[in-house]
């Protein structure tokens, strides 16, 4: 049963897959936009929902930067149930190795126009005094954000609907070849098929090298004021992440509420129970550096999982194995910060525009010819 | 005549027979606990630990079910009143 | 934050209500190392819960409580009781917590008896000071609150209505009226059953007696509350009529649901929102006993008849489980005669208005919620049952108004300290490059 033939389908409306929609309608395609779930309720609900620049490499700098200016554009629109904060990140450091990073981050980004500011010891105390008094200074990103993002993914997939897509409740079972089979046996047809599913995207497109990295996260009953910033240890990206091996840093969030939102762990782990060891290391983990943490109320633990690429960029733009798919996929923890880049990549790629930044790096065939079926 | 303990609610300087709960304590003089996320006065309702709705700061800590503690000398509670 | 403590048993109670004490107790005296926990400071539960002012009543039916109360204690369980249970960290395995810490107890059977808590359901000004639930007043008032002399509406529906009733006026309150939502139609056929039953019927004649001055009406529910800061008036309808009564406080509740987080935390099959138990009261995964109301409301004396089977089985005493399962069946249909007689009526679902709270601990009211098609949808999209209370009410009052189901439930089973959830702090060491 053909019921449609549509200028772009994007599968999933996760955070990333209501951006692709919202923007592709905008640009005058026929967009249908694919999810049984509803938006933003998989990893999109289970993330922390941060907007910030990260330099793990230039080409994460450089989109995670680029995406953070569009959602600043954006959040004027946003409703007050998105909870979109401005609130800033503190990078802390915890010894002196720490410290100069403190200084290494702060020039690099500088060099590139994001605004960052060297807190001393005391002037953190100061910003964040329920911080262990023995961290040595950090630095603070002021442009980074943080939002409720299923709301936005709700408001995305709105806004995509109010320029014209359709919104199909369904699940996908299978993509290929200009064709879209769903679960109630209707079949849509595009030659421009999006794969933004996320964690599940390999079931769709076998051959991605997209795996799910487990993750947990904890948040606290209502303190207001407990907590400003998002604070998160210098560690992050140097040890405990990078490591295969499960692992968990230090990194909170204030919410609206006054809800402290703890993070994080990294598990290669397909399973979606609650593991007590690895929350319970991950709460450790907070408590070194904010002690009293230890005494506030849990309210809720959860888990989710995120889709993880071998080189931690995401894949974004045509498929080698079908000229009929598209990828958006694979961004690991920073689905929210780079939704909207890359739902603008895609869009300037499909319409034959120069893209805002280089595409290239975030090409699925940077990852060589093996690693497709 | 039963035990007394002296606690402050509110800032007042109250006697409890012991063995009540703050709930119960707090109740003597006013019905309203808390202000809800959006501002209304909210007293206990279940008695049981359940519903959340009797918290108050007991001792500096926020957020406790008073319906679950019981009173002792010296303690300080603070409704959002 | 000192590593919690460790402890290992054979049979582990959660509860100490009449369910809990009846396992606890047909358990440790077969021979099995028994621990008991509870987060109440003293065994009873709610229905055994003793007065601060008067200490257990040695007669009546509080004779049952007396001799298992003594029973428990010089049985050879280990009671922790201020102690909650939290989480399950393994098949085997429940985390606790109490004021010094945490506990991990280790167990070969777990015998669930977590109780029931009332139904709250949802109509204008239910959020109001001084709006309680019935056996929460009683609770209150048995922890210290007065109330002589105040003016107290009992409304809703079930049998603690009578009781609560009974009880707040030999307090000294004025009890302006009980009116229970069951018609007369389906309460004939209940008290009918109960000429088997004849001490339920006689303790719900002298409740009746001890009220003679209120009026008793049966076919009557609340449509609202109002008042300023606290409760002043409540409106009650038949469907027909209205009437509005000045009052202090309004007890009101829609009989009792089960308890079923902790059985829920370890993936118990659950039907009709109670724990789905076998002829021995275990569930659906191996080793692990509901029992009393968790696995249906069924009242006191089911209570102790189905822990006494579960301490029983778990311990290899078949023999002695067997002989109560007569009992056991006859009063389960006494339970399912009394589910069908207090049933809420469908009229309730329409008390709601669009700007009435829902989710108490979000603030969400009614307009926000009743475009969603789940309880998932609901949650993510309004924040309804986020709050500390975890959906406890919001919950149960939305699987009555939409027939959503609550869906799966995230550690921890209560708002726990922080602190609790860090069992092994030496095991972060820093990692450097």
């Amino acid at each position: 049963m053909n019921v449609g033939t549509y200028d772009c389908i994007v599968v999933g409306s996760g955070i990333v897959g209501a951006a692709c929609a919202a923007s592709f309608a905008k640009d005058g395609m026929q967009v249908a936009l694919i999810d049984s779930l509803g938006a933003g309720l998989l990893a999109t609900a289970a993330g922390m929902g941060h907007i910030v620049v990260m330099d793990d490499s230039p080409a994460q700098f450089l989109l995670t930067k680029y995406s953070q200016n569009l959602w600043l554009s954006l959040s004027d629109r946003l409703p007050p149930t998105a909870e979109f904060q401005k609130c800033g990140t503190l990078w802390v450091a915890a010894d002196s190795e720490e410290r100069s990073e403190v200084e290494r981050k702060h020039a690099l980004y500088q060099d590139h126009d994001v605004s960052t500011q060297i807190l001393s010891k005391n002037e953190l105390a100061v910003l964040e005094p329920e911080l262990r008094q023995e961290l040595e200074g950090a630095l603070l990103v002021q442009s980074d954000a943080v939002l409720y993002a299923p709301i936005a993914a709700q408001c995305l997939t709105l806004d995509a609907a109010s320029h014209g897509a359709v919104i199909i409740d369904s699940e996908v079972i299978s993509i290929g070849q200009g064709v879209v089979n769903l679960r109630d046996g209707r079949i849509l047809q595009s030659q421009r098929i999006v794969n933004a599913a996320g964690e599940r995207s390999p079931q769709l497109t076998p051959g991605l090298p997209v795996k799910k990295r487990k993750g947990h996260l904890a948040i606290t009953d209502r303190y207001p004021g407990f907590l400003r910033h998002q604070v998160v240890e210098l560690g992050y990206l140097k040890s405990a992440h990078t490591l295969s091996a499960d692992s968990v840093a230090f990194n909170v969030q204030p919410r609206i509420t006054g809800q402290v939102l703890i993070g994080s762990s990294r598990q290669f782990d397909t399973t979606s129970e609650v593991d007590h060891a690895i929350l319970g290391r991950m709460l450790a983990r907070a408590v070194e550096y904010m002690p009293r943490l230890a005494s506030c109320s849990i309210i809720r633990t959860w888990t989710g999982h995120r889709a993880a690429t071998p080189d931690k960029l995401p894949l974004i733009g045509p498929w080698p194995g079908d000229e009929t798919i598209f990828l958006a996929t694979g961004h690991e923890g920073l689905g929210i910060t780079t939704s909207l880049a890359t739902a603008e990549l895609l869009s300037a790629f499909f319409s034959g525009q120069t893209t805002e930044i280089p595409i290239e790096p975030y090409l699925p065939a940077r990852l060589g010819e093996g690693c497709h079926a | 005549m039963p035990d007394l303990v002296k606690m402050t609610i509110d800032g007042a300087e109250v006697n409890v027979q012991a063995g009540a709960t703050v709930a119960a304590a707090i109740l003597m003089s006013r019905s309203g606990f808390r202000r809800s996320v959006h501002g209304e006065l909210r007293g206990p309702v279940c008695g049981m630990g359940i519903c959340f709705e009797c918290r108050a700061t007991v001792d500096g800590q926020p957020q406790q079910r008073t319906c679950q503690l019981h009173c002792k000398d010296g303690m300080v509670v603070n409704t959002d009143e | 934050m000192s590593k919690g403590i460790e402890l290992d048993c054979d049979v582990l109670v959660v509860g100490a209500g009449p369910a809990g004490i009846a396992a606890c107790v047909s358990a440790a005296e077969s021979g099995a190392r028994v621990i008991l926990i509870d987060d109440n400071p003293k065994p009873g539960g709610q229905i055994w819960r003793a007065s601060i002012q008067y200490p257990a009543n040695p007669k009546s039916h509080v004779n049952d409580a007396a001799s298992w109360l003594r029973r428990l204690q010089a049985c050879s369980a280990r009671q922790l009781l201020s102690t909650r249970a939290v989480a399950c960290l393994s098949e085997k395995c429940v985390l606790a917590e109490n004021e010094n810490g945490s506990i991990e107890i280790a167990f070969r059977h777990a015998i669930l008896a977590t109780g029931a808590r009332e139904l709250l359901l949802p109509f204008p000004g239910w959020t109001l000071p001084n709006v309680f639930a019935p056996g929460g007043l009683q609770a209150l008032v048995k922890s210290g609150l007065p109330v002589h002399g105040k003016r107290v509406l009992v409304a809703g529906t079930g049998p603690l209505l009578l009781a609560v009733a009974a009880f707040l006026k030999s307090k000294g309150a004025r009890i302006e009226g009980i009116y229970d939502q069951a018609s007369w139609r389906r309460i004939i056929p209940f008290a009918m059953t109960l000429i088997k039953r004849p001490t339920l019927l006689v303790s719900a004649l002298v409740y009746r007696a001890s009220l003679f001055s209120s009026p008793l009406r049966y076919g009557w529910w609340p449509v609202s509350a109002s008042g300023e800061d606290a409760l002043r008036l409540v409106t009650l309808t038949n469907g027909i009529q209205t009437k509005t009564i000045a009052c202090d406080m309004l007890a009101c509740g829609f009989h009792l649901i089960p308890n079923t987080e902790l059985q829920s935390a370890f993936a118990c099959k659950l039907v009709e929102g109670k724990a789905l138990v076998d002829e021995w009261q275990k569930t659906s995964v191996n080793g692990v006993f509901s029992v009393g109301e968790s696995a249906g409301v069924g009242g006191l004396d089911l209570a102790l008849i189905e822990g006494q089977i579960a301490g029983f089985a778990a311990t290899g005493k078949e023999a002695s489980a067997r002989p109560l399962f007569p009992k056991r069946d006859a009063l389960r249909k006494i339970a399912a005669a009394m589910d069908r007689a207090f049933a809420p009526r469908p009229e309730l679902r329409d008390l709601v208005q669009k700007d009435t709270i829902v989710c108490r601990c979000e603030d969400v009211p009614w307009g926000k919620l009743r475009q969603h098609h789940s309880m998932r949808h609901a949650r993510i999209y309004t924040r309804c049952g986020m709050g500390p209370c975890q959906g406890r009410v919001c919950g149960a009052a939305l699987n009555f108004l939409t027939g959503w189901e609550s869906g799966a439930k995230r550690p921890p089973i209560y708002p726990v300290q922080l602190s609790t959830l860090i069992r092994e702090p030496q095991a972060t060491p820093k990692e450097k490059p």
